[in-house]
């Protein structure tokens, strides 16, 4: 592929401890790619997304985001992240401040942006995420499903290059996972650049360019939805793909 | 207030074995004291006639009478709405401190004459030095706070070293030590600095433990979403999460603001002219102890009150993204 690479790693390893959590990890997620991860719990996705934001420190091999090389000394570590939005599983919003304050507050704080022109924009993604009449509500006031999608709306009012999604519909009611894929889905059509660990497989065929299984702190298949679902060629994928299409 | 049960409890103190037993007991301690010399004894004079000679059933007559008044007064209350309930039974009891005053035959002239300089003098030294105290106090135990969850040696060693010594020291003799101990460094230091230095350092170890623990309270998810959005150190800290450990940290830190301007009395003893220095010393002469000792208890309690009512508004405030 020629576009833009946004993420790059080469060879990433991380421990934790005596854990070897990523056994050299190479990825690369180009401008506008969708990407699904999945795999076994304790297989390293959360691990290997959060090195992409350097919320975790990774030992070996080199990780480029935006042509930034991260590392434990850099001084732009926040230009880096504030370019990366992340959109967790337990949303983490901040519970002390409104929904419109919590969208207003990272560009303003980090970006410099004005009140008026924060606020502007905080409205336009609550449009977005449809939920502009909450803005004025706490968190706690609001459901699973409409926090994750102010989470949503926050990161965006960073204007993110890329966002990174940890399971943001495994904390959730059933009934209120798909307001937050339809969401999702809506981000992906717009052209958004995605990395998404998530295990449902509807949104994965649906958006995904890449499927990508990880086991045991390796990537151990990677391809379209087509060829992952139709045609898994490990046995570690067939057996992960039948345990979670069996429900 | 705890989280109330949506069905009502019985109202404890119309329960009949309640009321029996809480008017048994009033009835045998008020019969176990001689009252035969109050008040209360001349009032019954009708019923029981000369208090001293009435003997037993006078006692009898006397103790019943006020477990009657006793439970009576327990039972209405408890038909009164809360709020209500509250505002009398704190003027119940304010009246029976009162009435105990009042059995010291305090000179009201007196107290009258010397209140202004006592509250001009006395309670504007309390106020500034435990108000400049408290401030110090409070950026002392921020910055103890970090240092003490950073994973700098230094400043965790310097932190917990401070927190360790003053926490171990009694306040009064670390105001001795402050006091005379640094001049022998060749610092000469009046008593007023020496006793806010003293309070200072005192209370601020104090509340770098409790800003530590409230800055630990908060979830690890806060520091990762801030973070993730390119927040540094600094400004997670101050708009992310102070402001979230802060309902956790009023409650004793209010504690700690009562206490030290109580404790700021301790700095008598150097000679600074305070509300407890003046209350010991004004009434010497004449031999009026009672009288200025008393005024300025009510004052400590007034300006304690004070700040109760501070905290109680600022622990509303801070309620509101709680409430769903
Ligand atoms: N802070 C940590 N300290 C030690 N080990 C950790 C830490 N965080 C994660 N691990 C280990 O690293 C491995 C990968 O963890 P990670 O959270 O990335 O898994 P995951 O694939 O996201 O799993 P899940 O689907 O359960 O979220 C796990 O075995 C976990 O026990
Ligand atoms: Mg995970």
């Amino acid at each position: 592929m020629s576009a833009q690479a946004i993420i790059e790693a080469k060879a990433v390893s991380k421990w934790y401890g005596q854990f070897h959590a990523l056994k050299g990890i190479n990825l690369t997620v180009h401008k506008g790619e969708r990407i699904v991860i999945c795999g076994p719990s304790g297989s390293g996705k959360s691990t290997l997304i959060r090195c992409f934001n350097r919320l975790e420190a990774h030992q070996e091999g080199e990780i480029v985001v935006n042509g930034v090389t991260l590392h434990g000394r850099m001084s732009n570590v926040a230009a880096v992240r504030s370019n990366v939005g992340m959109v967790f599983q337990h949303f983490n919003l901040f519970p002390h401040m409104t929904v419109l304050m919590n969208c207003m507050a990272g560009p303003m704080w980090v970006k410099g942006v004005s009140a008026a022109e924060a606020r502007h924009t905080a409205l336009k993604f609550l449009e977005r995420v449809r939920i502009p009449e909450q803005a004025n509500k706490f968190p706690v006031q609001l459901s699973g499903g409409q926090q994750q999608r102010v989470a949503i709306a926050r990161s965006l009012c960073m204007k993110p290059d890329v966002m990174l999604f940890d399971e943001p519909t495994s904390a959730l009611d059933p009934e209120m996972v798909s307001e937050v894929l339809e969401t999702m889905t809506g981000l992906a059509r717009d052209g958004m650049t995605m990395v998404c660990v998530t295990h449902e497989m509807g949104f994965a065929r649906a958006v995904a360019d890449r499927v990508i299984f990880m086991d045991a702190g390796q990537i151990v298949e990677e391809g379209t939805p087509d060829a992952f679902f139709g045609n898994p060629r490990h046995d570690r994928t067939k057996v992960f793909l039948s345990q979670i299409l069996k429900h | 207030m705890l989280y109330p049960d949506t069905v009502e409890a019985e109202v404890l103190v119309h329960k009949l074995w309640f009321v029996a037993t809480m008017f048994g007991i009033v009835l045998l301690v008020f019969m176990a004291f001689n009252m035969s010399g109050t008040g209360f004894a001349e009032l019954m004079r009708p019923v029981i006639g000369e208090p001293s000679t009435s003997g037993l059933y006078g006692r009898f007559a006397i103790g019943f009478s006020i477990a009657v008044i006793f439970t009576l007064n327990v039972v209405l209350i408890g038909f009164a709405p809360l709020k209500l309930q509250i505002g009398i039974v704190w003027l119940e009891l304010l009246l029976l401190f009162i009435a105990f005053f009042e059995t010291f035959h305090l000179s009201l002239p007196f107290i009258r004459e010397k209140l202004p300089f006592l509250i001009s003098q006395g309670v504007v030294t309390t106020l500034y030095v435990s108000a400049i105290s408290i401030v110090i106090a409070s950026v002392i135990a921020v910055a103890g706070a970090v240092a003490k969850l950073s994973n700098n040696g230094f400043a965790y060693a310097i932190a917990s070293f401070y927190t360790s010594f003053f926490r171990g020291l009694p306040l009064l003799m670390q105001v001795y030590l402050i006091y005379l101990g640094l001049p022998q460094l060749g610092f000469v230091i009046n008593a007023v600095p020496a006793g806010i230095l003293a309070l200072s350092l005192c209370y601020g170890a104090y509340m770098t433990e409790i800003f530590r623990s409230g800055i630990q309270s908060i979830d690890r998810g806060q520091w990762e979403a801030s973070r993730s959005m390119g927040f540094g150190f600094a400004l997670t800290m101050r708009r992310i999460i102070l402001p979230q450990a802060l309902p956790v940290i009023i409650p004793p830190t209010g504690n700690q603001f009562i206490s030290m301007l109580k404790d700021s009395s301790l700095v008598s003893v150097i000679g600074v002219w305070e509300l407890m220095f003046l209350a010991r010393t004004l009434g010497q002469k004449t031999f009026q102890h009672m009288e200025m000792l008393i005024s300025a208890a009510v004052i400590y309690w007034m300006l304690s009150i004070c700040l109760e009512l501070i905290q109680s508004r600022i622990e509303r405030h801070y309620a509101r993204s709680k409430v769903r």
